[in-house]
């Protein structure tokens, strides 16, 4: 407790705006020609929505998504009723119905682009705790917390560690500064400067990244201690060398989105250097194999951790798995195999191409796999001596939590990072040039739409935001640990569960129709 | 090692522009028209650059159907005047079954020949009602998986329509005593046939037939509908006859290897009247998909009958019930009835109505279906949109009333086949299992939601207080 207790020197928050012109908001505020460029809504405005600079007597476009909205009506700097001219219209934005999907509806997106931005939760009233899934996490609550347990402790004091060795076999005693790191992504699927930010960003944050199956490229040197190395069925860019960079090396056995497959790396984004790096034809598409054909049973899986072991003496062993029926078995199997790290990936998730039918039809969501595999690590009284990570369709910081209350050490997070990048969820990251918006492209021209300052930094302002957020639940729990959280289900509430005046103290689950 | 079933699927773009979701508006009142930096020159995926078309010929603009969303236009314009909307006529696509994003896939996979594969996870509902309400399993480690859809192993989607004996009887000089009736393997479980609810005629025929037999599949076909240009495909049709015109029909049964009999009290007393005209014609027995489908079943499975075909209603739901239950529970009341009465292993199930998706057909197989029909998804793949004009004797808006290019059509429909037979080894791969005959009542390597919240949340959660998917 004596080291908890000490304050805590927090990564900065810097304000990194979007790269886009115009930014998409809640609502939009249209200037018309009535406007005299009195600079009045500059003046009054205290969310930054008018600009004015000095010099420049011109009006400005509103930045429209730092507008609250309606709600601003009661206020006396309410600018569209303040206006000399009535030259300002306040309006929903139509194109919010186009964006978004059930998992990260609309609202959740521009809601991670507000905290990649500022670092803070957002100021504009926007749904990002809930999907509009209609399930899992979407039902699921914290309980009402009791306000004589609220503990009143700043954030700097709160800790939010994750420890990774539990194993106490000698190996280093790793400890992440946040209860989640970042999931698998390859050099090729991405932009390379998206991927050096997200190994900067956990630095930064004291927190992991991991290279995924496409090697390991140079500029991930320097940042070597806060990067695991994927070992994956194509074992791209797999050598000694390259384990032995590494704190922790991943085998991925399986990934959530496409279980029964192994990574899809379209010929297009084969670039020269990219297939320098894979030692593979240019153009030529890129299937993995699926399984591992060196591992057809958990003795052969021992055989790989003993391997990596002994390449790399202070590495720690993770091992990524999907969530079939017996989920609970393959963690058993991993740990006794020597792993310290079992890791399970849900279905939903994911953020590389993978067949539709595949994300939505095969293995198990992660919330259910979650306590299934916690109970069965306590009941074989192993579970103290594992770290257990979830993955796959966790969303959000009230995700993590949940997942954490669940029965999760803690968990691993990729949708949500490529949201700070701006991300607009459109799907497209397989094919041609690969994705628009310059996050997973390898071209040469798209490749460049992102920096790593930029990545970095929207990276850590993310998790920032939502450290306060899981701050905010400890404290009204009583916690000033994370991981007294960890498999606290019973302060967690299904909504199915409750019968209707109980289900009433709680926010009802969003319904809004979608097409899609 | 026998040659691997391929299907062999070639790029077969649509004759109209697709019902699109999205449109991009502009407000061009306040763009100058020639702006260096215009978003429309920039388009990462070019779909502007027959924008000004459209206008001089009023035809539909082309990005109506190809804007892939990055948003990059609407964030990028230098005046701000982009926005984007959902396209009025995707909103009213089919219904709420046959819902506009199952068109849209199914019209990608017609013409392409591909699976439909995207990136950045799953975005629908949690679970929803039907088939999406169970997951598929898979094989991690110790059972292994098997790579299908690259081809690198093979994995084995037969069906039979034929019925079995369970055990061979020898002579003493070892010569078969038992008599084995003839034997019909299909590479896919999957038939064909048109649902008389739409549209019938013989432009969409002909096409289908053909892509039926270069899919080795059968389609189902009324005897009304037959006509000369389909007698090249005679060997692909199963007629569908009844007890009272099978007897006008003694050529058709003759050129064909499966007939299908109306179900009737009694309809058994005909099978040997047929087997006269043709003996090695297999039988197989049409039964509406209602309350006494199973225990019809069971009567029928002991009459020498080789396959029974159930017709559930478009959206896959039970007939002639006040609250139908779904396809997957009717497909397990039949499965499970057989079962029960040891005769599952003699005889086939085909199941018809509501099978719109790839998992649909693996899903049913898994409830304990052979095989599945696919109806309305043929009609989709020729460019239908499920309007319903047709119903009231209104013109095609695709002109599938009209002839059309039968290459093309067959083409299209071996496309969508193609697709879905990929989709089906990679749920199979994943499972780790080889053959479509293994997976079928394999509910043990399935999930379903009812049982996952039971077993999962209910130590943690207690009691359930709502029905059904809550």
């Amino acid at each position: 407790m004596n080291q908890i207790s000490k304050q805590q020197q927090l990564p900065e928050i810097k304000e990194v705006p979007s790269r886009f012109r115009n930014t998409i908001g809640k609502f939009t505020i249209k200037r018309s020609a009535a406007c005299i460029s009195c600079g009045l809504c500059a003046e009054l405005c205290p969310y930054g929505v008018h600009l004015r600079y000095e010099n420049y007597s011109k009006p400005m476009r509103p930045v429209e998504h730092k507008c609250i909205g309606f709600e601003c009506r009661q206020n006396e700097y309410y600018c569209i009723d303040r206006c000399p001219q009535k030259a300002l219209t306040l309006r929903l934005n139509p194109v919010l119905e186009t964006l978004g999907d059930f998992r990260w509806p609309a609202e959740m997106l521009l809601a991670h682009w507000e905290m990649a931005e500022t670092g803070h939760l957002p100021v504009v009233d926007l749904e990002y705790n809930l999907g509009n899934s209609g399930g899992g996490f979407d039902k699921i609550r914290f309980k009402l917390p009791d306000s004589e347990k609220y503990l009143d402790v700043s954030d700097e004091a709160m800790d939010l560690s994750l420890d990774l060795n539990k194993r106490r076999d000698g190996r280093p005693e790793r400890r992440l500064s946040l209860p989640c790191y970042s999931g698998g992504m390859s050099y090729g699927s991405m932009a390379l400067t998206a991927l050096t930010g997200r190994a900067r960003a956990a630095q930064k944050l004291n927190t992991l990244t991991c290279t995924g199956e496409g090697g390991y490229p140079e500029e991930f040197i320097p940042y070597a201690d806060y990067v695991i190395t994927q070992v994956a069925t194509g074992l791209f860019g797999v050598r000694e060398q390259t384990i032995q960079y590494a704190p922790v090396i991943e085998f991925k056995y399986a990934q959530g989105a496409k279980p029964g497959l192994g990574g899809h790396l379209l010929g297009d984004k084969v670039t020269p250097e990219v297939a320098a790096m894979r030692e593979t034809v240019v153009g030529s598409s890129l299937f993995s194999p699926f399984p591992f054909h060196s591992v057809y049973s958990v003795e052969d899986h021992k055989k790989h951790v003993d391997w990596v072991k002994a390449v790399n003496p202070r590495g720690l062993v993770s091992v990524k798995v999907s969530t079939p029926t017996d989920v609970d078995m393959v963690a058993v199997g991993s740990y006794y195999a020597g792993a310290h790290i079992i890791h399970i990936d849900g279905s939903y998730g994911g953020t590389g191409a993978a067949p539709d039918i595949a994300k939505k039809n095969i293995a198990m969501p992660i919330e259910y796999a979650i306590p299934k595999v916690h109970q069965f690590l306590k009941e074989e009284g192993i579970r103290e001596e594992v770290c257990f990570i979830a993955s796959g369709g966790i969303r959000n910081a009230m995700d993590v939590a949940k997942a954490i209350a669940l029965g999760a050490d803690g968990v691993v997070i990729g949708t949500a990072e490529l949201v700070a990048l701006e991300c607009v969820r459109c799907g497209n990251c397989e094919s041609g040039r690969g994705c628009a918006r310059g996050i997973a492209t390898t071209d040469h021209e798209l490749g460049r739409m992102i920096s790593e300052s930029y990545a970095e930094q929207r990276i850590v302002n993310m998790y920032m935001a939502w450290r306060k957020q899981w701050c905010e639940i400890l404290r009204q729990f009583g916690m000033q640990s994370i991981r007294e959280l960890v498999g606290r289900s019973d302060l967690l509430v299904h909504l199915d569960y409750l019968d209707e005046t109980q289900r009433a103290q709680y926010q009802p689950v969003p319904r809004h129709r979608m097409i899609i | 090692m026998p040659k691997k079933y391929h299907i062999p699927t070639k790029t077969a773009p649509p004759r109209f522009h697709p019902v699109g979701k999205y449109t991009t508006v502009e407000f061009r009142e306040n763009c100058a028209g020639s702006c260096r930096m215009c978003v429309k020159k920039n388009c990462v995926y070019n779909i502007f650059t027959e924008n000004m078309l459209h206008a001089s010929t009023m035809a539909e603009p082309e990005y109506l159907y190809t804007c892939m969303s990055c948003f990059r236009c609407i964030q990028e314009c230098t005046r701000g005047i982009f926005s984007r909307a959902i396209n009025p006529d995707y909103r009213t696509l089919g219904d709420d079954y046959w819902c506009s994003d199952i068109l849209h896939r199914l019209w990608y996979q017609a013409h392409t020949g591909k699976v439909p594969v995207s990136g950045a996870g799953y975005r629908g509902p949690f679970v929803a009602p039907g088939f999406d309400s169970m997951w598929t399993d898979m094989s991690e480690i110790v059972r292994p998986t098997r790579d299908g859809i690259h081809g690198r192993e093979y994995i084995n989607t037969c069906f039979e329509l034929s019925r079995r004996v369970t055990r061979l009887e020898f002579n003493p000089d070892m010569s078969l005593a038992s008599a084995v009736p003839p034997i019909l393997e299909l590479p896919l479980p999957l038939l064909f046939r048109l649902s008389p609810d739409l549209m019938i005629n013989e432009h969409l025929l002909v096409p289908m037939a053909r892509a039926a037999q270069v899919l080795g599949t059968l389609m189902f076909v009324r005897p009304q509908d037959v006509t000369p240009a389909l007698s090249p495909y005679a060997h692909s049709l199963i007629p569908c006859l009844t007890e009272a015109d099978f007897k006008e029909h003694g050529a058709m049964i003759g050129n064909s290897r499966v007939v299908e009999l109306a179900d009737a009290p009694g309809i058994e007393k005909v099978f040997n009247a047929i087997r006269n005209i043709q003996p090695e014609i297999l039988l197989m027995v049409g039964i509406p998909l209602d309350s006494r489908a199973a225990s019809r079943a069971a009567d029928l499975s002991l009459t020498g009958v080789d396959s029974l075909h159930f017709y559930a209603d478009e959206h896959g739901n039970e007939l002639n019930a006040a609250s139908p239950r779904f396809l997957k529970e009717m497909v397990r009341e039949v499965h499970l009835k057989l079962v029960e009465n040891s005769i599952r292993q003699k005889i086939n199930l085909v199941f018809s109505g509501g099978i719109a998706m790839a998992e649909h057909m693996a899903k049913a197989i898994i409830c304990g279906a052979d095989a599945v029909t696919a109806d309305h998804a043929l009609l989709i793949a020729l460019e239908c949109r499920l309007c319903g004009r047709c119903r009231d004797g209104l013109s095609c808006p695709v002109k599938l009333d009209e002839p059309l290019d039968m290459q093309w059509g067959s083409a299209r429909i071996v496309n969508l086949i193609g697709a879905w037979q990929n989709q089906l080894l990679e749920l199979m791969g994943a499972m780790g299992i080889r053959e479509a005959r293994r997976l079928r009542g394999e509910v043990g390597r399935s999930m379903w939601f009812e049982d996952l919240e039971r077993e999962h949340f209910g130590p943690l959660f207690g009691e359930r207080k709502v029905s059904g998917l809550g």
